[in-house]
């Protein structure tokens, strides 16, 4: 008896070390499990940064131009209508033959041009336009540098390689650190990528009309999906009867919040383009298709928060004569109302960064114009995210980046309001 | 009158009614305590005037809306020479576009004849005419409406009891938009797959080994018969959903076993919200980075040891699903972990068992059908994931099992297929709703059995 008991306590000091070094293992792979995940979110936000923040500035050239008026207006006219004829190119070429006395001959002339970005032109237009006055005068100015120029002196392009294997030839290398020397070619803020439309142009594409656009299609989405969704939460909750039919509504929000984004965008394409003929492309129809998805978000959140609110409230409402109407509008909306508008929030921000259902509804066209309003065709910020990591130039590659960076901040600052409004507001009852 | 500025009227109006309503109920009711002698409160008597003021002229501007355009282009068509009418559908529609546009203003495709301009010019006559008829119905439907309520407005007349019973029918009516949506949906992506079945067999689209969405414009044209047979379409979401659901589950698990149990609370309150970030990154994000940073990494590596790997393999694809499936998984785990109650740890701990045989023996049985429930409504998410595969994954429809090599998938092919011009009709727009439909299928039953399981095993504990 005493001996049996021995062995099997014998038996059970024989396995500990067995088991306690798997114990060990175990808890090794829930840390290995928990630093894979965050390691990750590490290196990603380091890669987007790094690759990203360099977009934030541009190269851009200092020119002495010397406001032609044979070259802006031969006429000698001032009209609007005159000054747009001008060869403001003419004007840009001639101030850059102006620094480098030296360069002649026509191909390493048009090479020279080259260094700056047509949109140089385009903003002496628009200097002369607004002050007709300056013609004739000389006015430094600074003009984005070429994509290629921006990419020398930003070091993603090698300047060791072997010239035949490089986009940027010997001379333009020579014509790029005598401008860095003089202090002409500086880095400086890029404020076209805030003021910007998209363009072919790297230096001079801009997510202003990806901006506006989100923008109007967010207000469409909170403007529909709001009062929807809270309406449908009070019923659901208040007011509905338990019967079948509300069963399948609730099966039905439930099943809609998990449903392929995808699937939503061939809707829109099927009913709000193809049915009902609302304008493609347009902020209107993205806010539909996206106010449909996050209506189920805001469903769920809002039933969530207004079950929170206790039935001693209701209770004490009713009480004191309030209709049931009352007690919802005048006592329990008000306290959900911090759960309520936390949930939105987080709708709107997954809302802001959906892309596969404006594919459908045609929102990937290319777009320069800013646009006015949710009539107008527009991009969004993730879809020209989406374009510019198709395009093949590598410049695309860091505004890419810097797209993503402002999309995240914004996701950030959504995200954080909708927890401080939860710290803020939150209480337990 | 503009619609806007109509709107703007019809809003003054309903204040005006407002004020209207409200002060009748209390002249009418008179005396010094006129509330006393009324059965609501006077706001209510003056919201029952409002609405009857708002709404007939509101349902009056909707139905406006939608048929003006439709009425206002046939009694045009009506008009327009012989020879025009006799055109095709589709030319006529080209026709007609042409004579808006030019209404509009804007950019005509065609030389401007005496005709269309005549045409346009109806038009735009024809809808100032129906605008103002609009503004003159709307204004009367809205007077009209309003002067009936005031009418009926006593001291007697329940008016709160009116009122709330319009506000809980609108409740009503945003409570179904949640179900016509799934109508919608369903109704929309099965017409036009119908559409499709007629020119593909479903047999040959189902089973069909071969795909090449590619039709001929030409008859002579090599190459592009139109293959739909979208089997490899569906072995390749399949491939790359597996390999993310081997990346996520593993991970996912174990991060929630480490966080309930191991983990101390203030660690567990950093590292949550932290892996929850990854649930909240764009997926075009993740599109971008697996298509910049993961794919010529594990490019890279292949070959390095030798392997030769496709530039847009469904590794990378799958990998970078995977992370962001992670906070998915390790969230309803966590929450089914959680679940099981106190008692039957402290049952297994009082036995002697160490935490990670509690784990394994008791905890994991025991959260079992809630893991999998979780793990359910994962792959939906993955099979329904589409921008990482549209950046990251190819477009060859592939039938291979190598994860080496560059595949395609369903969603991948839908908006290659309705991205860029298109024409409503041919077999190639349609094959996008066909995917679809099995798209829609496969995830709504996948999420009806995964948020069942979920929810009956959470109430199991309760």
């Amino acid at each position: 008896m005493n001996h049996g008991r021995q062995t099997a306590r014998q038996l059970m000091e024989a396995g500990l070390p067995r088991r306690y070094s798997r114990e060990r293992r175990f808890r090794v792979l829930g840390m290995l499990a928990v630093s894979v995940g965050l390691t990750f979110l590490v290196l990603f936000f380091a890669s987007i940064v790094m690759s990203g923040y360099k977009a934030f500035a541009q190269s851009q050239v200092a020119l002495d131009v010397y406001l032609d008026p044979a070259l802006i207006s031969p006429t000698g006219a001032t009209s609007p209508e005159a000054l747009a004829l001008g060869d403001y190119s003419g004007l840009v070429r001639q101030s850059l033959y102006d620094l480098f006395p030296d360069v002649s001959g026509r191909r390493d002339r048009r090479a020279l041009a080259q260094l700056v970005s047509v949109g140089a032109s385009y903003q002496l237009q628009n200097l002369v336009a607004a002050d007709p006055d300056a013609i004739g005068e000389t006015r430094r100015v600074w003009v984005p540098a070429s994509a290629d120029v921006d990419m020398v002196v930003k070091g993603s392009i090698d300047r060791t390689l072997p010239e035949e294997s490089r986009p940027v030839k010997d001379p333009e290398l020579a014509w790029i650190d005598r401008l860095t020397e003089t202090g002409r070619l500086q880095l400086r803020f890029n404020t076209a990528l805030f003021t910007n439309g998209d363009s072919r142009d790297p230096e001079l594409a801009g997510i202003r009309g990806a901006l506006m656009g989100s923008f109007y299609m967010l207000l469409v989405t909170v403007a529909l999906a709001f009062p929807i969704g809270v309406a449908a939460a009070v019923y659901l909750e208040e007011f509905a009867p338990r019967n079948r039919w509300t069963d399948l509504i609730e099966v039905n929000i439930n099943n809609l919040a998990a449903v392929p984004s995808i699937v939503f965008g061939l809707l829109g394409l099927a009913v709000f383009i193809n049915w009902a003929s609302l304008p493609r492309s347009s902020p209107l129809v993205g806010g539909l298709v996206l106010s449909l998805m996050t209506l189920p978000v805001i469903i769920i959140a809002a039933r969530a928060s207004i079950k929170a609110v206790p039935p001693s409230i209701k209770e004490a409402a009713l009480g004191l004569g309030a209709s049931k109407m009352q007690m919802v509008f005048q006592h329990v909306l008000p306290l959900a109302l911090p759960g309520i508008l936390t949930g939105t929030i987080i709708g709107m921000a997954r809302a802001l960064g959906e892309t596969a259902p404006l594919l459908m509804i045609g929102m990937v066209a290319f777009i320069v114009d800013i646009p006015q309003g949710p009539l107008d065709p527009s991009a969004a910020l993730p879809v020209q995210i989406y374009l510019w990591a198709d395009s093949p130039e590598r410049a695309f590659v860091e505004r890419t980046s810097a797209a993503i960076i402002v999309l995240l901040g914004f996701l950030l600052v959504m995200n954080l309001t909708a927890v401080l409004l939860r710290r803020r507001f939150e209480r337990s009852f | 009158m503009q619609p806007e500025t109509l709107l703007l009227i019809l809003l003054f109006l309903c204040a005006a009614a407002y004020r209207l309503g409200r002060g009748r109920s209390l002249s009418t009711a008179g005396g010094d305590r006129p509330m006393a002698r009324l059965h609501s409160l006077p706001s209510y008597y003056g919201y029952f005037t409002a609405i009857w003021c708002l709404l007939p002229g509101l349902a009056i501007i909707l139905l406006w809306i939608t048929l003006e355009p439709r009425v206002i282009t046939a009694l045009m068509v009506d008009r327009l020479p012989e020879s025009v009418r006799e055109m095709s559908a589709g030319a006529l529609d080209l026709a007609v576009n042409d004579i808006r546009n030019l209404a509009a203003g804007d950019v005509v495709s065609t030389e401007v004849d005496a005709e269309m301009r005549a045409a346009a010019d109806f038009y735009l006559e024809t809808r100032a005419k129906s605008r103002l008829l609009l503004s003159i119905f709307v204004l009367a439907a809205a007077v009209g409406g309003a002067t009936l309520a005031w009418r009926r407005i006593s001291p007697g007349f329940r008016a709160r009891n009116h009122v709330e019973r319009v506000i809980q029918s609108a409740l009503l009516a945003a409570s179904t938009i949640a179900v016509l949506t799934t109508v919608g949906i369903v109704l929309s992506v099965l017409f036009e797959s119908i559409l499709f079945f007629r020119k593909v067999p479903i047999t040959e689209f189902l089973f069909g080994l071969e795909w090449s969405p590619q039709t001929a414009i030409r008859a002579d044209q090599v190459g592009s018969s139109g293959a739909f047979g979208a089997v490899p379409l569906f072995t390749g979401t399949l491939l790359i959903t597996a390999i993310a659901m081997f990346v996520s589950v593993p991970i996912g698990l174990m991060t929630a076993i480490f966080l309930t149990e191991y983990a101390r609370s203030s660690f567990r309150s950093t590292a949550k919200p932290l892996l929850e970030v990854l649930a909240g990154i764009p997926t075009v994000v993740y599109g971008f980075f697996a298509a910049l940073t993961v794919a010529p990494l594990i490019r890279e590596f292949g070959t390095g040891i030798g392997l030769d790997v496709a530039s847009e393999s469904a590794l990378a694809a799958g990998l970078v699903m995977g992370i962001m499936i992670i906070p998915l998984i390790s969230s309803l785990s966590d929450d089914a972990i959680t679940a099981v109650p106190r008692a039957m740890r402290d049952g297994s701990f009082a036995l002697g068992a160490t935490r990670s045989e509690t784990v394994k023996l008791v905890i994991l049985p025991a959260a079992l059908p809630g893991i999998v429930g979780g793990i359910l409504l994962a792959v939906s998410r993955a099979i329904g994931e589409t921008m990482i595969v549209v950046m990251a994954a190819g477009l060859a429809a592939n039938l291979t099992g190598n994860p080496l090599e560059a595949v395609t998938t369903v969603t991948v092919q839908i908006v290659t297929l309705l991205v860029g011009d298109q024409e409503f009709d041919s077999a190639k727009t349609l094959a996008a709703f066909a995917l679809g439909l099995v798209l829609f299928l496969v995830t709504l039953v996948l999420n009806v059995i995964g948020l069942r399981v979920v929810r009956k095993y959470r109430e199991q504990y309760e």
